[in-house]
This record gives C-alpha cells, sequence and structure tokens, in this order.
C-alpha cells in the first residue's frame, strides 16, 4: 500500500515537472524582485515604505467588519487570519468541490460572501476586494507556493500551459516568448522578468495603485493586442494557477512593488 | 515530371495568394527568391517619414530593436542593432521581412507586419488589419535601406 502511494507520488512529481523545453527549470527561478531597482526593491522591503501595506491595513479592518443579512464578519468564521490564513494564499487558485473547477482567492472571498455572509460581491479590481486578498495574502509572506499540488488540478494547470505556449494577437506573442525565452532582455526602457506571480495582488508605481495578477495578464494581452479575457474567466483562472503551479516552492511576497 | 509538379504547385501558391490579396483588401504582392522585388503601392516609399513611423511607439520596431537613433531614450535589445541593414539586406529582402518575418524564421518573434488572417484572439480595435499600411512598409523599407555603415 504504502509502496503504491509512494509511487503513485513519485510519478506525480515527476509528470508535474517534466518540463517543455524552452520552460525555467526550477533552480533558474527569479522574482520580479530580482530585477527592479534598489530604489523598488527598498520601498518593497520596509513596511512603512510599501503603499501596498495600506491596502492590507484596509483588508484587516475588513476582515473584522460584520457585513451581509448573516451580520458575520470573516473572522466570526476564521478567527485569528494570523494563524487561520497562513500558507492560504500560497495554494490558491485551489479546487473547489461544488463547482468543479479551480477558483481563485477573489473569487473564495466573494464565494464566502455569498455563501455564508449573504453578501453582494466585491466587484474585481475595486478596492475592497484587493484589500481583502492583500490582507489574506499578506499572511503567507515568506511562505513557499504549493499551488499545483492536487491532482484534481493537473487538467486545468496543463490548460494554463497552453495558453501560456499559444501565440495571440495581432503581434503574435505568445507569453512564453517574453517570459521564458526573453527575460533579462529590454522591451523598450523595460527590463522583462520572468513573469512569476509572487507578489499579488501588488503594488504597480505606473498603475499607482495595487492590482490584482488578473490585471496584469490582462495588459501583457493588450500588449500583444489581443482580445484580453474578462475577469474571472476560466482561462484567466488556468493561466494564474499554471503560472503559481509555475513558481511551487518560491516564497510568497505580498504585497510586493513593481515599476 | 517532379520538377513540373513543382513549379505547378508554386505557380498554384501564388494565384492563391493574390486571390486572398484581393478578398482581405491587402495590396497583391509577389515573392521572388528571399524577397519581394516592387514595391507594395507601386511607389517608392518615403524614408523620412519612414525614419519617424520607425520610431514610433505604434509601429512597435523599437519596443524590440535599437538603432542609431539617439533621440530615443527607450530602445530594445530582444533583437539586432539595426545599424546597417542597409548593407546586410536588399530592400526586396527588406519588404518581404517586414510583410512576413517567419518566411526568413518559422520561430522568429517579430510579427509579419502586413497579414490580417491565421491569428488567435486579435483585440476587437485591430481585427482584420495589418499591423501597417503598405504605404508604411514602403517608407520604412526605404528607411531602413539607408541604414549603411
Ligand atoms: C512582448 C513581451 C510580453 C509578452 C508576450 C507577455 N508579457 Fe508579461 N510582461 C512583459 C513586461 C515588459 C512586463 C513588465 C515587467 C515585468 O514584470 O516583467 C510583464 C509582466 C508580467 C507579469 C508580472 C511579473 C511580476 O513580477 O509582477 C506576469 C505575471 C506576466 N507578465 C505574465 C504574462 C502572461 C501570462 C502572458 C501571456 C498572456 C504575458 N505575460 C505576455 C512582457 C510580456
Ligand atoms: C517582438 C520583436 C520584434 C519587433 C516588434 C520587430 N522585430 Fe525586427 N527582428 C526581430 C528579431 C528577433 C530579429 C532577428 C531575426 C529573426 O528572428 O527573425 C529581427 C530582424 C529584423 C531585421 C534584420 C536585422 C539584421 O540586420 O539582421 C530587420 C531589418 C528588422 N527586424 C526590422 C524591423 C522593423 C523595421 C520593425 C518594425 C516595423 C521590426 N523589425 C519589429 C524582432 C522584432
Amino acid at each position: 500500500m504504502i509502496f503504491w502511494r509512494a509511487i503513485a507520488v513519485a510519478a506525480l512529481a515527476a509528470t508535474t515537472s517534466a518540463l517543455l523545453a524552452g520552460e525555467i527549470p526550477p533552480d533558474a527561478r527569479r522574482s520580479g524582485y530580482s530585477f527592479m531597482s534598489p530604489d523598488t526593491r527598498a520601498m518593497q522591503d520596509d513596511d512603512t515604505s510599501n503603499p501596498g501595506m495600506l491596502f492590507v491595513l484596509d483588508g484587516e479592518a475588513l476582515w473584522g467588519r460584520k457585513v451581509g443579512s448573516a451580520d458575520k464578519a470573516c473572522a466570526d468564521c476564521h478567527g485569528d487570519a494570523r494563524s487561520s490564513m497562513k500558507g492560504v494564499a500560497a495554494r490558491y487558485p485551489a479546487f473547489d468541490r461544488t463547482l468543479g473547477r479551480p477558483v481563485t482567492l477573489d473569487q473564495r472571498i466573494n464565494l464566502c460572501r455569498a455563501n455564508h455572509q449573504q453578501a453582494s460581491s466585491l466587484p474585481y479590481e475595486g478596492h475592497d476586494i484587493l484589500a481583502l486578498s492583500a490582507f489574506v495574502a499578506h499572511q503567507s509572506r515568506g511562505v513557499a507556493i504549493t499551488t499545483g499540488d492536487d491532482p484534481q488540478l493537473i487538467a486545468f494547470v496543463e490548460q494554463g500551459r497552453s495558453l501560456f505556449m499559444q501565440r495571440e494577437g495581432q503581434l503574435n506573442l505568445a507569453c512564453t516568448n517574453c517570459h521564458d525565452d526573453n527575460f533579462d532582455k529590454h522591451l523598450a526602457g523595460s527590463p522583462i522578468t520572468q513573469g512569476q506571480p509572487t507578489g499579488y495582488p501588488l503594488y504597480r508605481l505606473e498603475w499607482q495603485t495595487l492590482g490584482s495578477l488578473e490585471r496584469r495578464l490582462r495588459s501583457c494581452m493588450t500588449g500583444v493586442r489581443a482580445q484580453a479575457y474578462e475577469y474571472g474567466a476560466p482561462e484567466l483562472v488556468a493561466l494564474e494557477l499554471y503560472l503559481m503551479s509555475r513558481a511551487r516552492g518560491m516564497p510568497m511576497e505580498t504585497p510586493a512593488v513593481r515599476p | 515530371m517532379a520538377r513540373s509538379t513543382i513549379t505547378i504547385a508554386v505557380l498554384f501558391a501564388s494565384v492563391v495568394h493574390v486571390a486572398n490579396a484581393r478578398a482581405d483588401g491587402l495590396a497583391r504582392y509577389e515573392i521572388t527568391g528571399d524577397g519581394i522585388a516592387t514595391s507594395l503601392t507601386g511607389a517608392p516609399g518615403d524614408a523620412v517619414r519612414g525614419r519617424t513611423l520607425a520610431l514610433a511607439r505604434t509601429t512597435t520596431c523599437i519596443l524590440c530593436h535599437s538603432g542609431p537613433f539617439p533621440e530615443a531614450r527607450f530602445q530594445g535589445d530582444l533583437a539586432p542593432d539595426l545599424t546597417g541593414a542597409g548593407n546586410r539586406w536588399t530592400a526586396s529582402q527588406l519588404r518581404l521581412r517586414l510583410v512576413d518575418a517567419s518566411r526568413f524564421n518559422p520561430d522568429t518573434i517579430m510579427p509579419s507586419y502586413y497579414r490580417n488572417e491565421g491569428l488567435v484572439r486579435v483585440g476587437r480595435n485591430f481585427a482584420e488589419k495589418p499591423i501597417l499600411s503598405a504605404t508604411e512598409i514602403e517608407d520604412i523599407v526605404a528607411f531602413l535601406a539607408t541604414l549603411r555603415d
């Protein structure tokens, strides 16, 4: 029994870690942080100068606020986030049994609002959803990403991987063309990173606000003049899932700062 | 026998090409050897306008390339420096490179600037349009041809 289980686990590890040509080997992976200027790094490193921390504080307040017709706060079910939420963001997107598909952390928060708080869903990219997800993900800062370990997700990770490899848009470029094959080079003035998802939601100086991973992916799609998927679309969730499993083992940085 | 089959295949391919070109609104062109020998517009391009275009954000050239453009602060390094491109390539080769760089290297990341089909999920604002017009291609070709060391 134990023997067979060990083989099954080994086989799983082998299939999920088999790299396609051009994919980055685990020990060569680098966070976007390592591509930044010393000034921007310093801004991320110091909580008193990291603008993302204001959202984390707002998220903490929302965590304790009773909402919806159930008149319950997140804290009424989950208690102290410092212990109950540690490591949670590091395994998202996660498989939802009822829906039979992966959901992102933002979607999980809205499922909790609908099912347990009887509250309306928070719009994507609005202040409150960003604040709550920054607060939850911040509890995983320094925790190694484990997304993709769940065997029920394999088909969805594969879907995300093929979307990552697929050329699209009028410029006919795939994510892999920039983020696997050309990181460390420059697109006009901007350094191209490996596109690791370790810091989200994060504060982008160019946006002058916090933004989600989906916002980032949608801007890369618009950049190649492709029709970006809508927020929450299964394709964006699959891409997010692939990116997180591609970063498995890397530490979470939320809230990161990026140029 | 074998040779005449190939000739027929090539002829057939170019006929199909011309037919497509009519249907989708792009100027017709003929590939001879590794280039397109004649201007897409029938007229020579304007090298001065071509320089402005090559440097414009909208044409995307210097997102990837650098070149002898001292006034452009942000130039890319995903692709060869364009300095001396006019020594390395004829106008005919440059024209085909802009129209469809994948003819030179099937895995290239350089977009095909005069193509409007066979692409995936093109954004609504760009659907069914080539990246550049025939006139813009001719202007940029004329400019690149002047880049001699
Ligand atoms: C033409 C080049 C190009 C393509 C194609 C591209 N990106 Fe990006 N991407 C960039 C640049 C430039 C940035 C901003 C700098 C950075 O963080 O890499 C970026 C940023 C990112 C980031 C943020 C990394 C961080 O540290 O915060 C992620 C994630 C990402 N891209 C994923 C993708 C995905 C997924 C696709 C395909 C849907 C894609 N990119 C397509 C150039 C590209
Ligand atoms: C997304 C990246 C990208 C963009 C945008 C791009 N190119 Fe290129 N280009 C390349 C690459 C890479 C090569 C090297 C050969 C190859 O892979 O096809 C190249 C090769 C060339 C060459 C031959 C270079 C030499 O001297 O050997 C010329 C000329 C050229 N490009 C001109 C242009 C012009 C003009 C534009 C804009 C209208 C442009 N390119 C846009 C990536 C790009």
